[in-house]
């Protein structure tokens, strides 16, 4: 069986990966406005923020990587929907296949578009001037970071990929996740929100990854907040993995 | 015969709320039939149809396909059934000789490129093999569709209103194709709300309303329902269809049955020689 789901979800990864490649639009798409923001950001209110030392590109990129997952999974939601408003998800399912590996072989694409928008906008990012004195160890545990919470978020976007009735209904779900980082650390530094701001901004999820990605980028110790940010990433990935079976086993019963 | 029929419903029941759709479905599907299951719109034909496929659990009663529960054996059904919906199940994105390919891969055949070929040729694809999908008519999305349904050689076929939406050569197309099928032994179970299409191609017919089967049998047991014809004469006009094909003069073969006159041959049915 595990041998089967690995397979079948290896074809299925591959017919997705095809759906990406001819339309590489969605993976630029999902890296424009990212690095409009980019650009926005450093060049015209950059000026003007204050970050306690250092270019404002580098205390930026974090929550701009996380912006990025969060619009690339709506092109896995609108994926998903096409299969199974056009019918090619029942006839999957209708065949004696490993029947999760047609929600993996979404996932997995949804993986590989999403590094590779992310991977567009860190050159992007460096060509701005981003430089970072991170090692091997702390790079990789960026990209551990990244994964997790693009995994997360995948699984949150298999459920109104599965029960949406319209593309509008598809793509909608994406604007509070898009959102998120606005009301965190990733722009500017939470202190000086309003105090019911700041503390929503502190104990929301995009605050702890935010920082310690920029920990990491900065060769910086991480410190507990690490433990809090991989918990959050962690912990969303399960909740919305079981929400998304939950919801996949409802329609098909 | 007494081999285990290809499909087997007894009591079958489907509520969604409080609407009832279907309330004891019964029907047997023997080997190498073809069943054409007729209903108006919303008399709970694709839900039988649904329920058969795995994809839907009913609320009561049972139903096999060849011999193996859908409840609790439903990969054995899946191994041994071919869905086609009522919209044609096809990727858009990729080409026609893709979409083929890749479900040859993921029912684990060997060359699925030289199953994806024979089946193009049988289908007149070949020359559209190297092209998306999005850019075929809806003639050859279904042709695609059925013929993806045919990989592996599964030995009970479902259609779902398989010529809904097709123009009338698109349809005897397909009608030719579920023949052919027939001919070489796979059992169909067919959905249909065009009553010509049931007398076409089915051997049996079985009418699906209020949620129950009211009626199951040959055209000819059907038609002993009724009470018996009286000779008239009537002056037999051609139908449309027959005056389009006609008129754009591409008109694909009409291999009849051979043990039933063909359609063209008999009364107009509907001008009512009873």
């Amino acid at each position: 069986m595990t041998t089967e789901l690995l397979r079948d979800t290896v074809v299925l990864s591959q017919r997705c990966l095809r759906h990406v490649l001819r339309s590489p639009d969605t993976i630029i798409t999902t890296a424009v406005t990212p690095i409009a923001m980019l650009l926005l950001f450093v060049y015209v209110f950059g000026g003007a923020i204050e970050v306690g030392g250092g270019d404002y590109v580098d205390y930026l990129l974090p929550g701009i990587l996380l912006i990025t997952v969060a619009s690339g999974v709506s092109y896995t939601a609108f994926r998903l929907f096409t299969d199974v408003s056009g019918g090619l998800f029942e006839r999957f399912q209708s065949m004696p296949i490993a029947r999760s590996a047609v929600l993996w072989g979404h996932v997995l694409t949804s993986l590989v578009a999403n590094l590779v928008s992310v991977a567009l906008v860190v050159l992007v990012a460096v060509a701005m001037g981003f430089r970072s004195g991170a090692g091997v160890l702390a790079w990789l545990a960026v990209l551990g970071l990244v994964v997790l919470f693009t995994l997360a978020l995948t699984w949150l976007a298999v459920i109104p990929g599965l029960t949406a009735r319209s593309v509008d209904g598809v793509s909608g779900f994406s604007y509070p996740l898009i959102f998120l980082p606005f009301i965190s650390s990733a722009f500017v530094p939470t202190e000086g929100m309003p105090a019911p701001v700041e503390w929503f901004a502190e104990h929301q999820p995009v605050t702890s990854i935010v920082d310690t990605i920029r920990n990491l980028f900065a060769a910086q110790p991480v410190g507990a907040t690490g433990w809090v940010a991989l918990a959050w990433c962690v912990g969303l990935l399960v909740v919305a993995h079981t929400l998304a079976m939950a919801t996949y086993r409802r329609r098909t019963t | 015969m007494t081999t285990t029929p290809a499909i087997e419903i007894t009591g079958l029941t489907k509520s969604y709320g409080d609407h009832v759709v279907l309330a004891g479905v019964d029907l047997t599907v023997p080997v190498g039939a073809v069943v054409a299951l007729l209903g108006s719109n919303g008399a709970g034909k694709t839900t039988v149809v649904r329920i058969l496929a795995t994809l839907l659990r009913a609320d009561g009663g049972t139903a096999a396909v060849h011999g193996h529960d859908v409840a609790s054996r439903p990969q054995e059904v899946r191994e041994s059934i071919s869905l086609t919906g009522q919209f044609a199940a096809v990727d858009e994105v990729l080409t026609g000789r893709e979409n083929l390919v890749l479900v040859a891969t993921l029912r684990h055949l060997p060359d699925p490129r030289g199953i994806a070929e024979d089946l193009l040729a049988r289908f007149a694809l070949t020359e559209a093999a190297g092209r998306r999908v999005a850019t075929y008519s809806g003639g050859m999305r279904r042709r695609l569709d059925i013929a993806m349904s045919l990989i592996g050689d599964p030995p009970v076929l479902f259609l779902d209103e398989p010529t809904t939406g097709l123009d009338p050569q698109s349809r005897i197309e397909v009608w030719r194709t579920v023949r052919e099928l027939a001919d070489g032994g796979t059992t169909v179970l067919l959905t249909t709300q065009y009553l010509d299409e049931a007398e076409q191609l089915a051997d049996r017919i079985a009418i699906l309303h209020g949620g129950r089967i009211i009626a199951d049998g040959t055209l000819d047991e059907l038609e002993r329902l009724l009470p018996p014809a009286t000779v008239e004469y009537v002056e037999k006009r051609p139908t449309l269809e027959e005056i389009f094909l006609a008129i754009v003069g591409d008109r694909p073969d009409r291999p009849d049955r051979p043990d039933r006159p063909s359609q063209t041959d008999r009364p107009d049915r509907a001008g009512g020689a009873r």
